[in-house]
């Protein structure tokens, strides 16, 4: 179980959160002007990195608000946390 | 002197099993050139190669694996073989390979120990009973066999299972009794086997790093651990890490990779005579002929290659099966361990084509794909010969996710061991 560090709450167990996907997707302003090529690249594609991957979670039995993380997904070991709106922290050598 | 005679076993038990040979060949090094590449030694990757090299003229085969053959999910899972899906397009694909289990012994003369032995998936509420009612009625429009039973049923099909506990009773199940298991290392091994004596290479050790596409995008040649091959055909069949491989040629795709456990228990008699699944609790489970129980537990909620997974996901597991068989709950546990699914959004897999020439791609087979080993590279065989989807295989292209045609075995099973 991971330990998982809330940007409002602290370090709290894994338990206590929901992985909400690939960070920083931005949903198309206007989706009607996409083609269904690109449609289909937002909703289903993805980075899927063995490495650094920057991630939604959301703190669902504490605070209950969505941050972002920078985990690297061979070793689990979270680099950093961050709330949403802030820029993402460059990943560590 | 391939073979496992009367004679043979005899010979060799006298003389201390000294005159055993390997039982494929596997070269040291690739050739420089083949006409066809697969990339990954799993059941899928094997089975491919296999079938191409015994159906289908394309000339010189080779199978690379970045370990050993088998050691990917096809070593790791808990060989839940059945074919009762929602789908038509996916009741023809997982029957089509239930019926080549059926014959596989033979086809390869290697004993892959499948054992019909039937699975029994529980319904533990109003919701299960009508899904799984539902799944029984399209199953056998499908020809698909599957059958409900009810509790009592269920109890005399698998008798250790306790259908009055209080905290998961059991209203009943959905039973295809042509389901089972079969040994997965004898899967990998049959296939390589066979395939290896039809003139394929076999490449250990060997792990894909590099894609080469020539001016017109076509795939020409890959860089290896090994060193440089150039073929104008790829099929790749990584499994977990089949994004990884996929970005080398600049393809991105619609997968997620997850953790997925399992279990096995200190050998113990025969006391399990079937599969059993619970969707709703996420416990499945089954006894191997070595005599251990075999437990699947789920995935972990966050993509990771760490093939290991939070310790939180098989204590759920082992607390709903000692409600399930209370006659369990003293039993140790003797090894666990985690495999990497590639999981897509509608949890069917992606067969087919690719927008790069030359490149073929079989994967998004999740937590539920060994059950589809012969099937799924029998069809993804012909579909890279071909170069046109195989018509089982047609509705599981990888545009089926900007088409909106989606086989949503997802929204129908929740889980699909
Ligand atoms: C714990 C667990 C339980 C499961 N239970 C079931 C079940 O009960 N029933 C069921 O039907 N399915 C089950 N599955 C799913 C099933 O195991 C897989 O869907 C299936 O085995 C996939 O087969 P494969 O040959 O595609 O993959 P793999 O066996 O994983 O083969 C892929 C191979 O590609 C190789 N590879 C990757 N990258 C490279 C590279 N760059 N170069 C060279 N080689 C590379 C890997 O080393 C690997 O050997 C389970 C999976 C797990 C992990
Ligand atoms: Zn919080």
């Amino acid at each position: 179980m991971l330990l998982i560090h809330c940007p409002w709450c602290g370090d709290r167990a894994e338990l206590e959160f929901r992985h909400c996907g690939e960070a920083h997707l931005v949903r198309p302003a206007d989706p009607a002007a996409l083609d269904d090529t690109q449609w289909a690249a937002y909703l289903a594609f993805r980075d899927n990195p063995r490495g650094w991957a920057r991630e939604r979670w959301r703190h669902v039995h504490g605070c209950g608000r969505f941050f972002n993380a920078l985990r690297h997904t061979l070793t689990d070991r979270f680099a950093a946390t961050y709330k949403p709106g802030e820029a993402w922290p460059e990943p560590p050598i | 002197m391939n073979g496992f005679g009367a004679f043979r076993l005899l010979r060799e038990a006298l003389r201390g099993q000294t005159g055993w040979e390997p039982q494929w060949r596997s070269p040291e090094r690739p050739q420089p050139t083949y006409d066809v590449v697969i990339i990954g030694g799993g059941g899928h990757g094997l089975a491919t190669a296999y079938y191409l090299a015994k159906q289908h003229r394309v000339g010189r085969i080779a199978v690379l694996e970045k370990g050993w053959i088998g050691g990917g999910n096809t070593g790791r899972n808990t060989t839940i073989i059945r074919s009762n899906y929602l789908f038509p397009e996916s009741a023809a694909l997982y029957d089509h390979a239930v019926q080549l289990w059926e014959g596989l012994s033979q086809e390869l003369n290697y004993n892959v120990m499948f054992s019909p032995r039937g699975v029994l998936m529980l319904a533990h509420n109003v919701h299960d009973e009508q899904s799984f009612r539902r799944h029984v009625h399209a199953n056998r429009l499908a020809g698909v066999d599957n059958e409900w039973l009810d509790a009592e049923g269920c109890r005399a099909f698998c008798p250790p299972l306790d259908i009055h506990q209080q905290r998961y009773p059991v209203v009943g199940g959905a039973l295809q009794r042509r389901g089972g298991v079969a040994r997965h290392d004898a899967v990998a091994w049959g296939y390589a086997r066979a395939a290896a004596a039809l003139g394929v290479d076999i490449v250990q050790n060997c792990e894909v790093i590099g894609i080469t596409r020539g001016a017109d995008g076509a795939v020409t040649a890959l860089s290896t651990s090994k060193g440089e091959i150039r073929t104008g055909k790829i099929g790749v069949v990584a499994a977990g890490s089949t994004s990884l491989v996929m970005a080398m040629a600049g393809v991105r795709m619609p997968l997620e990779s997850f953790p997925l456990q399992a279990l096995v228990s200190e050998p113990v008699k025969p006391v399990f005579p079937c599969v059993v699944m619970s969707n709703t609790v996420h416990a499945y489970i089954s006894q191997s002929d070595k005599g251990e129980l075999v437990i699947g537990a789920g995935t972990d909620q966050y993509p990771s290659y760490s093939q290991a997974g939070g310790v939180q996901i098989l204590s759920h597991t082992l607390e709903a099966i000692c409600e399930l068989f209370p006659m369990f709950r003293r039993m140790r546990m003797l090894r666990s361990w985690g495999g990497i699914v590639d999981t897509t959004s509608d949890r069917s897999p992606i067969i087919g084509l690719t927008p790069v020439p030359g490149l073929f791609v079989n994967c998004g087979w999740g937590t539920g794909g060994f059950k589809a080993t012969p099937g799924s590279g029998h069809v993804f065989a012909a579909t890279i010969a071909r170069g046109e989807p195989h018509p089982i295989a047609a509705p599981f292209s990888l545009d089926r996710f900007a088409t909106g045609r989606l086989i949503d075995e997802a929204a129908a099973a929740a889980v699909a061991h």
